[in-house]
C-alpha cells in the first residue's frame, strides 16, 4: 500500500490554516506558515479555488470557502446541471430521433431534472419533477452504480421483467460499473427500453445521468441488445456534458 | 426505422454535398458563443465564455470590443476542435449579434478607439430629450420604424462624436470606421486593416435610428439630424448573402451571414411567414412577430424593424416588443446582491416557496422599454413586508420576466389583430422550468420550446447555409424545427386577474422617478 499522499495532506493543512485565520490570507503568507514555496503554495490554492474549497476576496487574498460546511450539497446541483445539458440533450434526441431525460438521484429514486421530447411533434408531456424507481429504469441504474446506497432484500416489481432481488441487481450494477452504460428492457414499462451514461463533475463524482427512453422495438434488436450507434450517442452526450462540467476527459 | 437509424445515428453514407458545418458565432451581450451545425441541423459543437461588462457610471454599459473579438477568434477554433473540423470542413460561417451596440475602431492598426457602448447604456438620454423636443419622440418613426430612445445606435454615435472633436474629423475622412457588433466581427474576419469589408447587415441597420425601411439605405435626413458621417458608416447588405473569405480564425471560409440576435432567433425557429412568433429569453427579452414583405406601424409601443433578407430578395419586417430585463435581474441577483451563485440556482430558490408573497419587481434598470417606453422609470421592489423571504425576491424576479412578455403579447396583438394560440421560445433562461411555467401561467397559452434551443446560432447558421446552397430553401429549414418541450397553462383565472392588476400597479409606480439630471 502507499504511504499517505504529500499534495492531500498539504491540501488539508491549507485549508485548516485557512478556515482559522479570520481573515483572507496571501500566497506568500500561506508558503511562509506551511514552510512551502510561493510556486507550491499557488498551485496548491489554485486548485482549491478550482475544486470549489477557497475562495478569493477583492483583494486577491484567500479564504476558506462558506461551501465547506456544505459538503455534502452536489457541486453541481440540479438547475446547474440541466443548465449545462439542455444543448446537449437536445443533440442527443435529434440523433437518435428518441425522447431524452436527465436525472439525479434524490431519496433513493431517480429524480428527472430535464426532458426532451422525442423529436416527432406528436402530443408528449413533459415529466421534468417527477421520480422513477432506481432500481427498474437505466437512468436510475448509472445513478446507483455510483452511489453509495445500500441494497437489501427485494425491490418492487414494476413489470414481469423488473430485477427485484437486491443480489442481483448489486451485480446488474457492477456490470454498469465497468462498461459505462446502462441498458433496461421493459422492467419499467412495458413495450419500453432505456439506454442511459453518466454524467461526471470535476474530480469524477457522478453530478447525474442522461438516457434516451422509447419504445423497445426501436431501441433493441430481438436479442435485447441496444441498436447500433445508440449507446455511443448517449455516451457522446454524457462526455459532452461532463467537460463542460470541468471533468477531465476518462 | 433500422435504416433511419443507421443514417441518423452516425453520419455514415451521408452525401457529399451534406458533409462539413456550418460555423456559428453569437456574440451576445452576456457571452460569445460558437456553436458548429451539421446539414441536419443538428448542434455537434458549442465553446462558450461569458465576459463581464463594465459599468464606470450609473446608467453607462460597455464592453471591450478587441475582447470580444478575442474571444470569436478563440472560441472558434475550440469548438471546431470538438469535431475535429478543419477550416475546409467549414461551408458557411454566420454572425449573430447584441444589437444597437456601437464599436468605433481605426481602420489603419484595427484597434478600436474606445469601449464599446452597450445598447443598455443610457448616456444618450439628453441627446434623447434634446432631439424629442422639437417634434416628439415619433418624429423619425415614419422612416426608420423606432422612437426616439437610449436604446438605438444613432444616438450613440451621436453622442460619440460630440464628445469628441477629433473623432468626428476623423470620421468625416472615413480614418475610423462605425459599426455594430456584426460589422466589427466581420471586417475583422476578412482581414481588418488589409482589406477587411466594412458592411452592415440591414437587420442590424434597422437598430440605428439612421436607415429608411422602404429604401434599406441610410437615409441622407437622418444622418443629417443626428449628425453621423455617411463615410465612416458601413455599407448595409442583406442578412444572408456571401460578403467575403475569411482571412483569420477560419482562413477560406466564406463569411454568409449575419443578422441581429433577435433576427436570427426568428429565423432559427423558422418564422418565415407572416404572423409566426417567438420570444427569446436571454439578458433582456424579445418578441418578434414577422409581418411579411409590407412595413407594419405599431400603435402599442412596439418597434419596427427588418426580420431578414435573404440575398437579392425582398425583405421580411417585424414587430418587435423589446424587454430590457429579463435574465439580466437574474445576474443582478447573482453578481450584486448574491443571493444565488449561479443564474440558474434561481429556479430552486424560487421553489423553496409556493408563491411571491405579495412581492412584484419591476426591473426599470435601463427604464422601461416596450410597450411603456419610459426612459424616466426605475426599477422597483414593492409589497414588501417582513414575511417576505429571498425566496419570494426569487419568485418575483422569475415572474417579471413572465408579467413583461403579457405586456409584449397583448401589444402585438393588438397591433397584428391576431390572437397568439401558443408561445414559441428560446434562449438561456428557457431552461428554467419554473419561469417557462409562469410565462404559459400568465399568458394563458402553451408555451413551445424547440428542438434546439441555441436559436439565435442556428438562425445565424441557416442564413449562412442557405447562401453558400447548403440547404436549399426556407422550406427545408422549417421542416427541421421540432417541438423539444410544452408548458400548459394551470394557473386559476382570478389568480391570473389578480396578479395582473398587482403588476400594473407595480408598474406605473416605477413612472416619472428620475427627475433631476445625473451629474
Ligand atoms: N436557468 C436560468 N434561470 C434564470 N435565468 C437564467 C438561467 N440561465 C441563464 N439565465 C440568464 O440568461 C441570461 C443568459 O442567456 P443568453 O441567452 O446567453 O443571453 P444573451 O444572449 O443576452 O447573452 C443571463 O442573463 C442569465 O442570468
Ligand atoms: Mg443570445
Amino acid at each position: 500500500m502507499p504511504g499517505p499522499i504529500q499534495s492531500v495532506e498539504r491540501a488539508a493543512a491549507v485549508l485548516r490554516l485557512l478556515s482559522g485565520a479570520g481573515r483572507g490570507l496571501g500566497v506568500v503568507e500561506v508558503g511562509n506558515a506551511l514552510g512551502l514555496a510561493k510556486t507550491t503554495a499557488h498551485g496548491l490554492l489554485r486548485t482549491l479555488v478550482d475544486v470549489g474549497f477557497v475562495v478569493q476576496d477583492d483583494d486577491g487574498d484567500y479564504r476558506a470557502s462558506p461551501a465547506l460546511a456544505d459538503l455534502g450539497r452536489p457541486r453541481t446541483g440540479a438547475d446547474d446541471l440541466r443548465a449545462h445539458a439542455v444543448n446537449w440533450a437536445d443533440s442527443l434526441a435529434a440523433r437518435t430521433g428518441e425522447s431524452v431525460r436527465l436525472a439525479v438521484l434524490h431519496e433513493g429514486r431517480a429524480l428527472v431534472v430535464h426532458h426532451v421530447f422525442r423529436p416527432d411533434d406528436s402530443a408528449q408531456e413533459l415529466t421534468t419533477g417527477t421520480s422513477l424507481p432506481a432500481h427498474a429504469c437505466a437512468l436510475g441504474k448509472v445513478l446507483l452504480a455510483s452511489a453509495p446506497v445500500r441494497l437489501r432484500g427485494s425491490l418492487p416489481a414494476m413489470t414481469a421483467r423488473t430485477v427485484t432481488d437486491a443480489a442481483a441487481l448489486r451485480r446488474a450494477l457492477v456490470a454498469v460499473r465497468e462498461q459505462g452504460w446502462a441498458l433496461e428492457v421493459e422492467e419499467l414499462t412495458a413495450s419500453v427500453a432505456g439506454v442511459a451514461a453518466p454524467v461526471r463533475d470535476r474530480g469524477g463524482l457522478v453530478a447525474g445521468a442522461i438516457g434516451v427512453d422509447g419504445d423497445a422495438d426501436r431501441l433493441v434488436d430481438t436479442r435485447g441488445r441496444p441498436r447500433a450507434g445508440l449507446v455511443p450517442a448517449v455516451r457522446h452526450a454524457a462526455r459532452a456534458i461532463s467537460r463542460e462540467l470541468g471533468a477531465r476527459p476518462s | 426505422m433500422t435504416t433511419r437509424a443507421a443514417t441518423t445515428l452516425d453520419g455514415a453514407g451521408q452525401r457529399p454535398e451534406h458533409r462539413g458545418y456550418v460555423v456559428a458565432v453569437d456574440q451576445g451581450t452576456t457571452s460569445t458563443r460558437c456553436i458548429l451545425f451539421d446539414h441536419a441541423g443538428r448542434l455537434v459543437a458549442v465553446a462558450q465564455r461569458e465576459h463581464r461588462p463594465h459599468y464606470p457610471r450609473p446608467g453607462w454599459v460597455e464592453h471591450d470590443a478587441a475582447q470580444i473579438w478575442r474571444d470569436v477568434a478563440r472560441l472558434v477554433p475550440r469548438a471546431m476542435a470538438q469535431v475535429d473540423a478543419s477550416p475546409a470542413d467549414v461551408v458557411a460561417v454566420g454572425i449573430a449579434n447584441q444589437r444597437e451596440t456601437v464599436v468605433v475602431w481605426d481602420r489603419r492598426t484595427g484597434e478600436p478607439v474606445g469601449p464599446a457602448v452597450v445598447w443598455q447604456d443610457t448616456r444618450t438620454a439628453a441627446i434623447v430629450e434634446e432631439m424629442a423636443a422639437d417634434g416628439g419622440a415619433d418624429r423619425f418613426a415614419p422612416v426608420c420604424g423606432l422612437p426616439l430612445a437610449t436604446y438605438f445606435a444613432g444616438p450613440r454615435m451621436t453622442w460619440l462624436l460630440r464628445h469628441d472633436e477629433s473623432l468626428r474629423r476623423r470620421a468625416e475622412r472615413g480614418d475610423v470606421l462605425f459599426g455594430t457588433v456584426e460589422s466589427w466581427l466581420v471586417w475583422k474576419l476578412t482581414g481588418g486593416p488589409d482589406g477587411g469589408e466594412h458592411v452592415t447587415d440591414v437587420t442590424n441597420a434597422s437598430r440605428t435610428m439612421l436607415m429608411d425601411l422602404r429604401t434599406l439605405d441610410w437615409s441622407p435626413e437622418l444622418l443629417e439630424a443626428f449628425g453621423v458621417p455617411r463615410a465612416a458608416l458601413p455599407r448595409i447588405v442583406p442578412s444572408s448573402q456571401v460578403y467575403g473569405t475569411a482571412r483569420a480564425v477560419v482562413p477560406g471560409a466564406r463569411i454568409a451571414a449575419a443578422l441581429g440576435d433577435q433576427q436570427a432567433a426568428l429565423f432559427g425557429q423558422t418564422c418565415f411567414s407572416p404572423g409566426e412568433a417567438k420570444c427569446t429569453y436571454g439578458t433582456g427579452g424579445f418578441l418578434l412577430m414577422n409581418t411579411g414583405t409590407e412595413v407594419p406601424r405599431s400603435s402599442h409601443g412596439l418597434l419596427t424593424t427588418v426580420a431578414h433578407r435573404i440575398g437579392d430578395e425582398p425583405p421580411a419586417y417585424a414587430l418587435e416588443g423589446s424587454i430590457a430585463v429579463t435574465g439580466a435581474l437574474v445576474q443582478w441577483l447573482r453578481d450584486n446582491l448574491g443571493l444565488i451563485s449561479t443564474a440558474p440556482e434561481v429556479e430552486s430558490l424560487a421553489r423553496t416557496v409556493p408563491d411571491n408573497g405579495g412581492c412584484y419587481f419591476v426591473p426599470a434598470f435601463s427604464g422601461l422599454f416596450a410597450p411603456h417606453w419610459r426612459a424616466e422609470a426605475r426599477g422597483l421592489l414593492i409589497g414588501l413586508t417582513s414575511f417576505v423571504t429571498k425566496g419570494h425576491v426569487a419568485r418575483a424576479v422569475l415572474e417579471a420576466s413572465a408579467w413583461q412578455t403579457r405586456e409584449v403579447v397583448e401589444a402585438v396583438e393588438a397591433d397584428s389583430g391576431l390572437r397568439l394560440s401558443s408561445l414559441r421560445v428560446d434562449g438561456g433562461m428557457t431552461s428554467n422550468n419554473l419561469l417557462m411555467q409562469t410565462v404559459a401561467d400568465v399568458l394563458d397559452v402553451p408555451v413551445v420550446r424547440p428542438m434546439v434551443s441555441e436559436t439565435v446560432s442556428l438562425g445565424a447558421a441557416y442564413a449562412a447555409g442557405l447562401a453558400v446552397g447548403f440547404w436549399p430553401d426556407t422550406t427545408a429549414l422549417r421542416r427541421r424545427w421540432h417541438r423539444a418541450a410544452q408548458w400548459s397553462p394551470a394557473m386559476a383565472g382570478d389568480v391570473r386577474e389578480r396578479g395582473w392588476q398587482d403588476w400594473q400597479e407595480a408598474v406605473r409606480r416605477t413612472f416619472g422617478w428620475v427627475r433631476h439630471e445625473v451629474p
